[in-house]
């Protein structure tokens, strides 16, 4: 029997950028929050040793601990789904501050043209343009209507970046609060290589502080170091923008959030129209509690919100079948795998030094930014030179056909570890029909509880764009002056062993009509309406850019949501 | 269940670091810990034009090390398991392979530990046969299969070239490893090309990784690679031209004050 606790206005579960922003906007506003994590608490100081690739990059310190919870895996309907036993095509977080500490700091609004995918690609191309199959949606918001909300995160994050944007992306009502970081040989080159073939380069828009920022709540953090140790690790200084330097403390320090580390919330409690609480478990003792609120925020994963939602029986789950249900519903990754590198055999970088979004970028081929009349795809990728940072044991590249070990690898390997620079696309990833997210019928949780199981597999479509992409790669690349060049241009079936990319999206997606979504453009639940489920979960599918920025904004749009929720009741479309 | 506390912690030491990178204007001195690597810092920081004086290493190698002692391998997988990795990252005119590294110290650290174990991996049965897309699903753990692994490179180079592994001439053992990386030897339903993956990685690691694990002796595996290790700022050097050359840092050299 769960103990009953104290009844609190909002319960958050996760305390990641999502939870944060949510909780910090919450307690601004006068309302008492629980905010749920279960994995332990986190600041700055314990990153003291963090330049250390082994513990943090290679054995996964900061990430869930697989052991106790990882998710089910399969290409398709016909295999059975197998555990993620190890670490490899994502990374879950865990721990305060969630996937927002190691993140690397990439920040993109999504295009005007993602909101609406749906109807401006028939509107361009007609509806037979729409592959079948692909579950193309429109995402029950416009990019003007959720314009204010990334402005937000923006001055709330510190995010530097070029005073002016290019023609590609959507108009910003203000500008980036910081100027761009700095530029690295590398970058010029790219910049110089893409401007001379007609592209459009900017700096990468950086959520790694290119000055000293003061933001609006009064938050101070220092100028990032160009360390090169983001993604995967926490920034020491503060200077890159994450939960536990920025909006957490500004809700501690109002007095009304309460933050519960080692609590894994299981389950939402509800009678079918209303929920009632959350259910949880203290980890350290395993036993369980329940808190009742008057408002229950789902503010994990992608993988956690779906499983939290299904474990509750809360949300009608999706059947690949009849195709009815949402929770679960239009999962969808990042595409990538286009890229070029160039080999300098006459020249050297500091590849070594860097920051998690410093580099350049180019949206030409982003979107429909290009006419796809006659290609057999749809959306695209940006395009960038990114100096994250290299670090020895990851940085071993060869040319093509170099053993991966023996003498000629050591040669080969530290001959370009300081040689090379790479032109990659990171592709957007569209909804298909029978991508989707459901309970795994065998493998459990430390708890006992099923697992998420994931079905999902490249398409076409994703072949396609990877072969396009490509190309346009490997022409900027070759225009970098480089001894050789080599371009990667096949995609083949979606593999869980590599490192590909953390930007797992859908699940529990946003729309206009409760038939094909689960949540409005509050995130606030068709089903149950004082739910809200936030974070990438709700995307109806992914762009070709890194997804925090989008998850940000609408982390603020919900925050305005509930507030009114509280005050009104009711839905709020 | 407290309320955690989180602060942005603005000791001493972060104060003379940000003073000292010039990045602290205006009198604003924020960010998070740094603390304890100032003195290092300042004496290393100075960019050199040319290579890393080879002479500046600590003189180590007149001292005991101590965390040279094994925790998991026998003599005989321990000689096994460094004549292998020697082989992986040989030794050449660039500069020392995985042996004068301690490659073979740190893959035995690693196996005794969590890593080695699967501490952190989902271990829960069943294990069914898997689709070459879904990853490692045997039952086994990095020991089981590093044990396994090792005797089985003695067992076929016994029965091919009738002597232990580590025994062979360098090509005999290249042609070993090469076997089991193609996945051309039977070892019992466990894939040989799982167990060489497994043993070059941690060679790449064993290398590479801070010299507190056990490997890159003396740093000796970054300086191959021009890596200058654990440095706090690159704040003044990356517009620079070129590659900028540092004396290298461990983490041991932030250990201080």
């Amino acid at each position: 029997m769960a103990t009953k606790m104290p009844k609190v206005s909002v319960a958050i579960v996760g305390m990641g950028w999502v939870g944060g922003v949510i909780a910090a906007e919450l307690t601004k506003a006068g309302h008492n929050v629980v905010g749920f994590e279960r994995g332990k608490t986190r600041s700055t100081e314990d990153y003291y040793h963090v330049h250390d690739e082994l513990r943090y990059a290679n054995r996964y310190e900061l990430m869930q601990d697989l052991s106790k919870e990882t998710v089910t895996y399969r290409n398709n309907e016909k295999i059975t789904a197998l555990p993620m036993r190890t670490y490899g095509s994502f990374l879950l977080g865990n721990g305060l501050g969630g996937a927002g500490v190691h993140w690397n700091g990439q920040y993109f609004r999504f295009l005007p043209y993602d909101f609406q995918i749906k109807s401006k690609t028939v509107e361009r191309y007609g509806a037979k343009k729409i592959p079948d199959g692909m579950t193309l949606q429109d995402w029950g918001i416009t990019y003007d209507e959720l314009e204010p909300y990334f402005v937000k995160f923006e001055q709330m994050a510190g995010i530097s970046g070029d005073p002016t944007t290019t023609e590609h992306v959507g108009k910003m009502s203000k500008p980036f609060p910081t100027g761009p970081m700095k530029q690295t040989p590398a970058m010029k080159l790219f910049r110089d290589a893409a401007s001379k073939l007609g592209l459009h380069p900017y700096s990468m828009p950086s959520a790694n502080l290119a000055d000293n920022y003061t933001n609006p709540d009064g938050i101070e953090r220092a100028a990032c170091q160009y360390c090169g140790f983001c993604e995967r690790f926490g920034c020491e200084y503060g200077a890159k923008a994450d939960p536990c330097v920025t909006v957490l403390p500004v809700a501690l320090k109002t007095g009304k959030l309460e933050i519960r580390t080692f609590s894994n919330v299981t389950k939402i409690v509800h009678d079918g129209k209303k929920a009632s609480g959350v259910q949880y478990i203290h980890v350290p003792t395993g036993e369980e509690y329940f808190q009742p609120a008057d408002v229950v925020i789902l503010a994990s994963y992608v993988f956690s919100n779906t499983r939290i939602l299904l474990l509750s029986d809360l949300g009608k789950p999706y059947d690949p079948k009849t195709q009815t249900g949402v929770i679960g519903r239009n999962y969808c990754y990042q595409v990538n795998g286009a890229a070029t590198s160039a080999f300098y055999d006459d020249k050297e970088f500091s590849t070594f030094m860097g920051a998690g979004a410093l580099g350049a970028v180019l949206d030409d081929f982003n979107g429909d930014n290009f006419d796809h009349s006659d290609l057999n795809f749809l959306h695209g990728a940006n395009i960038a030179l990114t100096q994250t940072g290299l670090r020895p044991i990851a940085n071993n590249p060869t040319p093509a056909g170099t053993a991966s070990w023996g003498k000629e690898f050591k040669a080969n390997s530290i001959k370009y570890a300081n040689r090379v620079l790479n032109v990659a696309a990171q592709g957007s990833c569209m909804p298909f029909r029978h991508h989707y997210l459901d309970l795994d019928p065998t493998y459990k949780d430390a708890h006992g509880l099923p697992l998420i199981r994931m079905t999902f597999d490249f398409e076409d479509q994703d072949k396609e764009l990877v072969k396009y992409l490509a190309a346009k790669t490997k022409a900027i690349a070759d225009e970098m002056g480089a001894t050789k060049t080599e371009m990667r241009d096949s995609l083949s079936t979606y593999n869980i062993t590599p490192y590909q990319s953390t930007h797992n999206t859908g699940g529990v997606m946003m729309g206009a009509d409760p038939a094909t979504s689960a949540v409005n453009n509050y995130l606030q639940m068709w089903d149950a309406e004082n739910v809200f489920v936030c974070g990438a979960s709700a995307f109806a599918h992914n762009s070709g850019y890194n997804p925090t920025a989008t998850v940000g904004a609408l982390a603020y749009r919900t925050a305005e949501g509930v507030e009114k929720y509280l005050a009104k009741g009711g839905s709020l479309v | 269940m407290a309320k955690d506390k989180i602060d942005r912690p603005q000791d001493e030491s972060k104060r003379r670091f940000l003073k000292y990178t010039g990045t602290a204007v205006g009198g604003l001195v924020v960010g998070g810990v740094v603390g304890g690597l100032i003195g290092a810092n300042a004496r290393n920081t100075k960019e050199e034009a040319a290579p890393a004086p080879s002479g500046s290493a600590p003189a180590v190698s007149n001292e005991r090390d101590y965390n040279q002692a094994l925790m998991f391998f026998n003599q005989e997988q321990y000689q096994t398991a460094e004549a292998a990795a020697e082989r992986i990252f040989p030794a050449d005119d660039l500069g020392p392979g995985a042996k004068e590294l301690g490659a073979a110290f740190f893959i035995d650290h690693q196996m005794a530990g969590m890593y080695g174990t699967n501490a952190r991996d989902y271990m829960t049965p069943p294990f069914q046969k898997a689709e070459a897309y879904q990853g490692y699903q045997l039952a086994f753990k990095r020991q089981e299969l590093m044990a396994l692994g090792l005797d089985a490179l003695n067992e076929y180079s016994q029965n091919n070239y009738q002597n232990k592994f580590a025994k062979l001439t360098e090509d005999q053992q290249n042609e070993v490893l090469a076997a089991f990386e193609a996945n051309e030897v039977d070892l019992k339903g466990v894939p040989a090309a799982t167990f060489f993956t497994m043993l070059r990685n941690l060679t790449i690691e064993g290398v590479y990784s801070d010299p507190l694990y056990g490997g890159n002796k003396n740093m000796a595996g970054w300086k191959m690679k021009s890596y200058p290790g654990n440095q706090m700022s690159y704040y003044d050097a990356i517009e620079k031209e070129g590659l900028v050359k540092y004396e290298p840092q461990s983490l041991h050299d932030h250990l201080t004050s």
